[in-house]
């Protein structure tokens, strides 16, 4: 969900680009983080904890806390909160640790 | 309370409002800032010398009704939000209520709003009388409202029709 | 390995306050930051500061921003590295980089840490379900991005980050169901509280959120009161239909390089958990090593500004720059930041610095 009015702020958004969500499609604007694509999309579930396999998402959105890790373009352990967003990006749900390949 | 629930008593009010008379003889600031903060922008935007001088930043404003002459121009610069103009003489029913304003969409002259106390509740009905909003005000709106004159210490919010 | 005379951990209110001050007097710095942006957390303040003119009162956190990284930018003495993070300062005087997947190696006379902080979170059952967010990071989504947590949204601490942060949720048209704070009286300058209040969102002070609702997400929360001894009392529960919860209980400080760096450390509540014992130069236990801002201890960032200032000018002054205006310039810094804290709001913090004394 995106903000289309603001009484304070003008957003800027960059070029709209593709990238794809677990095999899905979707739109957002390079530059702006992954997790705000996301969130724009509605998605708010990002990783699966390793144990309990609970679901997880954005905690601290500024690249402390490593609770919104993905898998972006096959690399596990993305913050995908500081992350920008590029054309054609694959980003999956990460499960547990996720592997290096 | 204020401490309890961010509204200020009667009591709090008490200690801020100007005496009916300067009421009656029209426009005069009111400033709504309860607590002793490190803050003096009031101060320093007043062209009238109608804000004492702080002696120290964590003093509350202290306006001088003689010498304030209602133009609003510290509403604008107080981070609080925390200042209010009312004039008791708008006409022989209504009173003026300048209200700083933050939120989209921004009324205009005309419209009639939904007139809010400081509790957050509706409390009646007000009449846009006019909107300020200059670059000076750097995106802090002043909203005039004209309301019936026994809510003129009462609305100090307002919500535009249609809109949650 | 690059030598530098001054290199600063941390882009923020800080840590640009100490370059322009530091390369004022003459020294060369390198501000080291791990963003692509400079400005920290200022530039999603869109609320007007409190303060005075010196501390830039009544002006915006997201102007304040573009106007001091636009300076450091222009200033010939300072070398930006963005998008890079510092790895470690290890024994013999050097902080590792990293920037671009290259890896380099600063050696400088000086370092001044302003890393700034974390949000905390709280204990509660579901707290790790997605849509609990910290404040800040709700802030960060809102107002940089555009882009809303969600639509109705239960905020956790009525400091003032939680009581702004619930005002600027409502400018971007999000709705805020309520503020609770556990404590007994508002943590908030009461006028941010009363301006959320005559909005429409009520605040419940001895309040605290009993659990989250959700599998997937959150769906809701159970909000209970609390007595005078902060148990909850029962039978008082409330649910909320909310999809977004926030907590804003506070920050504490990102301290990792200075307990590398071997400065002495000390736990002191009031500034939000470990901080560098510091001198009333801002100079931590190890010699050359200055903190600025939060790091330092969780205050206003007014109040990180001047330490900033602070730090970046005794830093260069211990290298031997000076001016003229030297000792008053320093004077008067030390002045502000004693007015800021100076009234009844400044009480944890007066209590807190009293204990990070070296």
């Amino acid at each position: 969900m995106r903000i289309s009015q603001h009484p304070i702020l003008e957003f800027k958004t960059g070029t709209k680009v593709k990238f794809t969500f677990d095999g899905r499609e979707l739109e957002g604007y390079e530059g702006e983080t992954i997790a705000a694509a996301l969130h724009a999309a509605g998605i708010r579930v990002m990783r699966e904890s390793g144990h309990l396999h609970r679901p997880r998402g954005l905690f601290c959105n500024i690249g402390n806390c490593s609770s919104c890790l993905m898998v972006v373009d096959g690399e596990p352990n993305v913050r995908v909160c500081v992350e920008r967003l590029r054309e054609g990006m694959v980003v999956e749900t990460q499960k547990g640790k996720g592997e290096l390949k | 309370m204020l401490a309890q629930n961010g509204i200020p008593t009667p009591e709090d009010l008490a200690g801020v409002l100007p005496p009916e008379e300067r009421l009656a003889r029209g426009p005069v600031a009111i400033a709504e800032c309860f607590q002793n903060i490190p803050c003096d922008p009031c101060y320093h935007s007043c062209k009238q010398g109608a804000i004492k001088e702080f002696t120290d930043i964590n003093q509350r404003p202290q306006v001088d009704f003689e010498k304030c002459n209602g133009c609003g121009s510290c509403m604008s610069r107080c981070p609080g939000l925390a200042i209010f103009v009312v004039d008791a003489t708008y006409s022989d029913s209504e009173a003026l209520v300048k209200i700083p304003y933050e939120f989209l969409p921004i009324p205009e002259a005309g419209e009639t709003v939904t007139a809010i106390n400081r509790a957050g509740r509706e409390v009646g009905e007000a009449r846009v009388i006019r909107v300020q909003n200059t670059r000076a005000q750097d995106r802090t709106a002043i909203v005039w409202l004209a309301v019936p004159k026994d809510l003129m210490m009462e609305v100090r919010h307002f919500k535009v029709k249609g809109v949650r | 390995m690059k030598h530098t005379e001054i290199a600063i951990v941390g882009g923020g209110p800080a840590g640009l306050a100490a370059a322009l001050n530091a390369a004022k007097l003459g020294a060369r710095v390198h501000l080291i930051d791990r963003n692509d942006y400079l400005g920290g957390q200022l530039i999603k303040q869109t609320h007007r500061f409190f303060g005075s003119k010196e501390q830039r009162a009544s002006e915006r956190g997201i102007d304040i921003a573009r106007e001091l990284a636009n300076q450091v930018t222009a200033s010939k003495n300072i070398q930006v590295m963005t998008e890079a993070t510092a790895l470690g300062y290890y024994e013999d005087g050097v902080l590792l980089v990293e920037q671009h997947k290259k890896i380099f190696a600063i050696k400088p006379e000086r370092l001044i840490i302003a890393t700034g902080g974390a949000e905390k979170t709280l204990l509660f059952p579901n707290n790790d379900l997605p849509g609990v967010y910290g404040a800040g990071a709700v802030q960060t989504l809102v107002n940089v991005f555009g882009v809303k947590p969600g639509k109705r949204v239960l905020m956790v601490g009525a400091g003032n980050i939680g009581v702004i942060v619930s005002y600027q949720l409502l400018q971007a048209g999000v709705e805020v169901a309520a503020i609770i704070e556990a404590a007994p009286r508002i943590g908030a300058y009461w006028v941010h509280a009363s301006k959320v209040v005559r909005a429409g969102v009520p605040i419940y002070t001895r309040h605290t959120i009993q659990r989250a609702h959700g599998h997937r997400e959150v769906t809701g929360a159970t909000v209970v009161q609390l007595d005078e001894n902060w148990q909850p009392v029962p039978g008082t529960e409330k649910e909320f239909d909310v999809d977004v919860i926030c907590l804003s209980v506070g920050l504490t400080p990102l301290t990792e390089l200075l307990w590398q760096a071997g400065c002495r450390m000390v736990f002191v509540p009031e500034l939000g958990g470990n901080v560098p014992l510091r001198n009333e130069h801002l100079e931590t236990s190890v010699p050359g090593i200055y903190v600025a801002g939060d790091v330092a201890g969780i205050e206003e960032a007014s109040a990180a500004m001047m330490e900033g200032a602070l730090a970046g000018l005794n830093a260069a002054a211990s290298l031997g720059y000076t001016t003229e205006s030297l000792g008053l310039d320093r004077r008067n810094i030390l002045a502000q930041l004693e007015g800021l804290r100076s009234g009844p709001v400044g009480e944890k913090i007066r209590k807190g610095l009293a204990q990070a004394l070296l």
